[in-house]
């Protein structure tokens, strides 16, 4: 209301004047929402609610709360949840490992030659899922890269079991998520004052320690962010546990589209979908207050 | 330490080929796709013994691929076409709200990313057998725009915060109606942007596996549907072959962007 009287006044009145109200810059910038709005919650917020009032219905169609109790009962149900928080947690860890140290290296460098290595790190993110996985198989199955390399070298004897296993999925998942890790850390370290870490460095502490006590504190949000990206978007996966898991590895997501279409519960994994959605959801919050927490402790520093 | 880094010889060899190995770690994998499609044998072997083309005949010789692969094809420009407007206009509206709303309003429209993809897809399966809309094509690109909806609205909210919007003040204070303050001063100033979001589209539509795996079927199952199939049941090289094309496309697609960007820069 307030928006479109603002408008009345500095628009002068056009033919037009409908296309103002829809494309306009003052008029109801709600009206250029609403096909954005409308498809997102058509395809994405309604579905999540749809799943809500699924899981609340026994079988004969009573509201109960038999397919969460179901959830915490069975031995079968809790075993999914723990292999998928494991299998993401070791995601987080191999991403953090291997990202944090190559995210310090990158931000050190020029302009010029970090471009080049953030355009070598994007270069994943186009490639498809599929091809990833596919692409890993190649290397660690059975008869597959890795094995024919070492067994011809006379290392080993006989195939390591490379593929189908925790192993394979873990490493999967990290090639995924690391370009996704590293992004917003490379970030974060960019936006470090370095005159922080000078400053540091001028009243006599080693490299080890600035680097431990000054950038890493400095850096830790972007990290957290990027760690909390990670593990959600792990907890969803469904293509790399599916393919590089081979059957030995049964994520949240793989039982939920096995219930579906193997048992046609609904109900049971309509109850999985919202628990995985509120275990999401609860990560992010958590996440966020953490980065509220070192930023208001970073302020009082300075202050 | 970023400036003790350097001049610390042992430590900057040190860093380089830590920096380089993990470069061949995350590109080195996709790229094995390439050699493997060209071999003769049905097992996967590398190096590949003898050359062939026998896959890529294969493929276009098979009617349920190239069926696939227009499925794909439609589903992703269909997205692309719909998504960027939609998320543009989006972005454009989004800036002119008060800083709650934009908050509120930035995090619905990011909800498709947030999500994880089997839950969307189950949910909107339900949603899509309510109104008879299951295995359509008009299903998955409506499915497959949310998903990209979130990616144009990001780049697109970033292309308007940098737009001057005193160009545009100044054609509408000269009487220029809305359709052509979009055709002649906006889009020209968000053409870079609005081109990357484009690919973008298109590529989370056409690399789209789990959505599609539940809604999509017969004629109008996708690439990445029927090749999880192919690789769940057995692994069949045809997937290296699709695989080379669909990195040859994410190529061009990058270097296109690339160029793009240069000429934005040059410009």
């Amino acid at each position: 209301m307030s928006a479109s009287a603002t408008s009345a006044g500095t628009v002068p009145a056009r033919g037009e004047g409908r296309l103002t109200g829809i494309f306009g810059p003052s008029l109801r910038p709600y009206l250029g929402l609403m096909p954005g709005l409308a498809i997102v919650f058509l395809c994405v917020a309604l579905p999540c609610l749809w799943l809500l009032y699924l899981s609340s219905f026994d079988d004969a169609g009573r509201l109960s709360a038999v397919n969460y109790e179901r959830l915490i009962d069975q031995v079968s149900y809790r075993r999914i949840f723990v292999t998928t928080f494991l299998v993401s947690a070791q995601t987080v860890i191999c991403c953090v490992l291997l990202g944090v140290p190559l995210a310090t290296f990158i931000a050190s460098l020029g302009r010029r030659s970090a471009a080049l290595f953030i355009g070598a790190i994007l270069f994943p993110l186009w490639t498809s899922l599929l091809v990833r996985a596919y692409a890993w198989l190649v290397i660690l199955q059975r008869n597959g890269l890795v094995n024919n390399w070492l067994m011809s070298a006379g290392v080993i004897d006989e195939p390591l079991p490379l593929a189908f296993n925790t192993f394979s999925t873990v490493l999967g998942m990290t090639h995924i998520m690391l370009p996704i890790f590293l992004l917003p850390v490379i970030g974060a370290m960019r936006d470090i004052d370095r005159s922080l870490i000078r400053a540091a460095a001028s009243m006599g502490a080693s490299r080890t320690y600035t680097y431990r006590k000054v950038f890493l504190p400095l850096a830790l949000p972007g990290i957290v962010a990027g760690a909390t990206l990670v593990f959600v978007m792990s907890l969803g996966f469904y293509v790399t546990p599916a393919i590089l898991g081979g059957g030995n590895v049964q994520a949240i997501s793989m039982r939920i589209a096995r219930s579906l279409s193997t048992y046609s519960n609904f109900g049971a994994a309509a109850a999985i979908g919202v628990v995985l959605l509120l275990s999401t959801l609860a990560l992010l919050a958590v996440s966020l207050l953490i980065r509220r927490l070192a930023q208001g402790r970073a302020g009082g520093g300075h202050a | 330490m970023l400036d003790g880094f350097a001049r610390n010889r042992a430590l900057a060899w040190a860093g380089w080929s830590f920096a380089l190995a993990m470069m061949f770690f995350l590109i080195a994998p996709s790229l094995i796709v390439i050699p493997m499609s060209f071999s003769s044998s049905e097992y996967l072997e590398f190096p590949p013994r003898d050359f062939s083309m026998r896959w890529y005949e294969g493929f276009f010789g098979s009617l349920a691929w190239l069926q696939a692969a227009r499925a794909s094809l439609i589903a992703a420009v269909s997205t692309a076409v719909l998504s960027v407007p939609v998320g543009t206009l989006a972005a454009y509206a989004a800036r002119l709200l008060p800083l709650r709303m934009k908050i509120v309003v930035g995090a619905f429209l990011l909800m498709p990313a947030i999500v994880p993809s089997i839950l969307v897809a189950i949910g909107y399966f339900f949603v899509l057998a309510q109104i008879n809309l299951i295995g359509t094509m008009t299903g998955l690109v409506l499915g497959h725009t949310a998903l990209a909806i979130p990616v144009v609205f990001v780049i697109m909210s970033a292309a308007f915060a940098t737009f001057d919007a005193n160009h545009e003040r100044a054609a509408e204070s000269f009487g220029a109606g809305r359709l052509t303050i979009w055709k002649d001063v906006i889009i020209p100033q968000i053409k870079a942007p609005l081109f990357a979001s484009a690919l973008l589209a298109f590529v989370t539509s056409l690399d789209e596996v789990v959505v599609a795996m539940f809604i999509s079927s017969g004629s109008n199952a996708t690439l990445p549907k029927v090749m999880f199939s192919a690789l769940r049941d057995r692994i069949d090289p045809t997937v290296a072959a699709i695989s080379t094309m669909l990195l040859l496309i994410a190529m061009v697609a990058v270097v296109s962007l690339l160029k793009s960007g240069s000429k934005r820069a040059d410009g």
